[in-house]
């Protein structure tokens, strides 16, 4: 290998000057959520500033536990995450295959329909959505409502649709030509050579849900239906904010994110950047 | 193996024709080649035989029965493609297998057809690897191998050696006549280069801007095209087209003044209609019909610009006092400044204004 230039070696010194103060700006917060999760009451509110971890971060959990029922909230979570979004990647990427793959009559008008929901913000769809799922269809409080309203997702019909798009037709032409069916060329053609795609997506859409907190705090009105944001937003109460039980358990839904997108952060960033360049 | 008919065949995508109207007979085990510039829609004349794009109008039959709404899996065909499009995903042996495993056929009758793909194009030994660890002559060996296990009636190629460097090139064109010989099946060949298909080919097809200019055997079209398109394209280097006008008809035929060669006089027999008196015409030469001055019928005098020596052979790119360039080959030459040559009328082929050509 070319060994690198003096003058690469100052400039890389220097983008990491500029870099380190700014991954501590980003840093702290998360920091400060762990060691809040870690003091007694009285150290989260104290006069100095503590910038290093105590040892109450168990006390701190059981008080979290038997205030909202933590452990099952989480388990909720991960049960609507996970559901979600293998049903959300099985959905948007059909859908984008058939965006992708088919002429059909009105693919135009499906394609700006499902480009204009992504105008609409959130909260103008959420109210009629609420109405539909919890007064017509009667399905509050359920996993259901929890898992299926959200499915569709327009942003990752369009990523997929733009995966599918940019690998050559002539493999699926070929597999065609050989009497292969056309769910059969998606599922053992088209998804596997769209697996970086397919990983992004699964991130996104997981964290999506994971995040959710709005729709499941809507639709489900009994304790022992909350996900765990709703759990944590339950411990703000009028008179009361118990700030050690909310760091802790924001810390127990942060870990296990940053270690699943820093493992899989390879697949994330080819898919994303998939098609960039040749 | 099967014989091909397309009656009349015509597509449109939208309102745009891309094919007007093609008649074509394939006789079983014939070796056909498609061949025209591109946009000339030889490949969406080929895609149709597979069942890929639908036709328009009219009809195509293979081994007698009408195909034009029948699957391309029920078509009896299988198709090599320009890209390879191998499934970058799965070895050799999962891609030579793919369409019989995902159709259910017998496992054992899969294992036998592959094991003879892979004799046949010596690729035995790479079964195991995947497409990225194949150079482009093995890839394009695995593609026909795919099309093999099929044991389909008709092959069909999409320009299948365009992506190789010139040598592999000529193996494996080499190894496609020697396919075609092993198998006896029909094959359709499209390709844009003359050359594969004058090699190839028991009967080239000649497009153009969709329509089918001249269907013959390639020395066929080689030495009595029908137009001014087919004598150009078939031959390397291309045919010369010298213009000229009629200045004299006669019931033998017309007699032609060459443009720029004032004098120059060239009396071209007819058995056909003649021309009118002065309307223009050209006149084609292929560049090694053109003779040392005085022992043709017309002696032009050309500026030479560049020579290429190929050892056996050298061509001459010169040029006609009106300007029109030459390509003339000769067994030796000399980079002169200016050559006399000669055009002979037995070897020389006349075109008129349409570019159709006169007998």
């Amino acid at each position: 290998m070319r060994s690198k230039s003096s003058a690469e070696r100052r400039r890389g010194i220097a983008l990491h000057a500029a870099l380190f103060p700014l991954a501590l700006i980003w840093l702290f917060p998360l920091w400060m959520m762990f060691v809040f999760s870690t003091l007694p009451e009285n150290g989260i509110f104290s006069r100095d500033i503590i910038l290093t971890p105590s040892d109450q971060f168990v006390e701190n959990f059981n008080l979290l536990e038997s205030d909202t029922g933590f452990i099952r909230a989480t388990t909720i979570s991960i049960l609507v995450a996970a559901a979600y979004t293998v049903l959300s990647v099985a959905l948007t990427s059909m859908a984008g295959w058939s965006l992708a793959c088919y002429r059909f009559a009105g693919k135009g008008v499906v394609l700006a329909t499902i480009l204009g929901t992504l105008t609409l913000p959130y909260f103008v769809v959420v109210i009629p959505q609420f109405i539909m799922v919890a007064r017509d269809f009667g399905l509050h409080n359920t996993l259901f409502a929890l898992i299926v309203p959200p499915l569709f997702n327009s942003l990752g019909v369009l990523f997929m649709r733009q995966t599918f798009s940019m690998m050559p037709h002539e493999l699926f032409d070929a597999a065609r030509v050989e009497g292969v069916k056309e769910w059969r060329i998606f599922l053992f053609i088209g998804l596997p050579l769209a697996r970086p795609a397919v990983a992004a997506l699964s991130i996104i859409l997981f964290l999506h849900s994971w995040n959710n907190y709005l729709w499941p705090l809507l639709i489900n009105s009994k304790p022992a239906m909350m996900t765990a944001p709703v759990a944590l937003g339950s411990l703000i109460g009028l008179t009361k904010v118990s700030w050690g039980g909310i760091m802790t358990g924001a810390v127990m839904l942060t870990a296990p994110m940053l270690v699943l997108f820093v493992a899989l952060q390879r697949h994330f960033v080819a898919g994303i950047s998939a098609g960039a360049v040749k | 193996m099967a014989a091909v008919s397309l009656n009349n065949v015509v597509k449109k995508f939208g309102s745009l024709p891309v094919v007007h109207g093609a008649s074509l007979e394939i006789a079983d085990g014939e070796f056909v080649v498609f061949v025209g510039p591109s946009g000339c829609g030889k490949s969406t004349l080929l895609r149709m035989i597979a069942g890929l794009e639908d036709i328009t109008d009219g009809e195509i039959v293979i081994g007698g029965k009408v195909v034009n709404d029948v699957e391309p899996a029920e078509r009896g065909i299988a198709m090599v493609f320009q890209s390879y499009a191998l499934y970058p995903h799965m070895t050799v042996e999962q891609n030579l297998s793919f369409g019989l495993r995902m159709t259910g056929n017998d496992k054992a009758d899969t294992q036998r057809r592959v094991s003879r793909a892979a004799d046949i194009l010596r690729i035995s030994e790479l079964m195991q690897r995947r497409p990225r660890q194949l150079s482009g002559g093995q890839r394009q060996r695995v593609a026909i191998g795919r099309a093999i296990v099929r044991n389909p009636q008709v092959f069909l190629f999409d320009e299948p050696l365009s992506n190789l460097d010139a040598e592999l090139r000529v193996q494996m064109r080499v190894e496609i006549a020697r396919l075609h010989k092993e198998l006896g099946v029909t094959m359709i060949y499209v390709t844009h280069d003359q050359t594969e298909a004058m090699t190839l080919a028991d009967k080239i097809v000649v497009l153009r801007a969709g329509n089918i200019e001249q269907i013959g055997r390639p020395l066929d079209l080689y030495y009595d095209p029908d137009n001014q398109f087919v004598a150009g394209f078939v031959g390397s280097p291309k045919m010369n087209f010298i213009r000229g006008h009629v200045v004299e008809r006669n019931d033998k035929g017309v007699i032609l003044e060459l443009a720029g060669e004032d004098g120059t006089r060239l009396a071209q027999p007819l058995t056909g209609p003649a021309p009118e008196l002065g309307s223009h015409v050209t006149v084609g030469v292929r560049p090694e019909h053109f003779g040392d001055a005085g022992k043709g019928d017309a002696d032009l005098t050309v500026s030479v610009d560049v020579v290429e020596h190929l050892g056996g052979t050298s061509f001459v790119y010169a040029a006609t006092a009106a300007g029109e360039e030459l390509v003339i080959q000769r067994d030796a030459a000399t980079a002169a400044d200016a050559a006399e040559i000669t055009v002979s009328i037995r070897k020389s082929y006349l075109f008129d204004e349409k570019g159709l050509r006169l007998r």
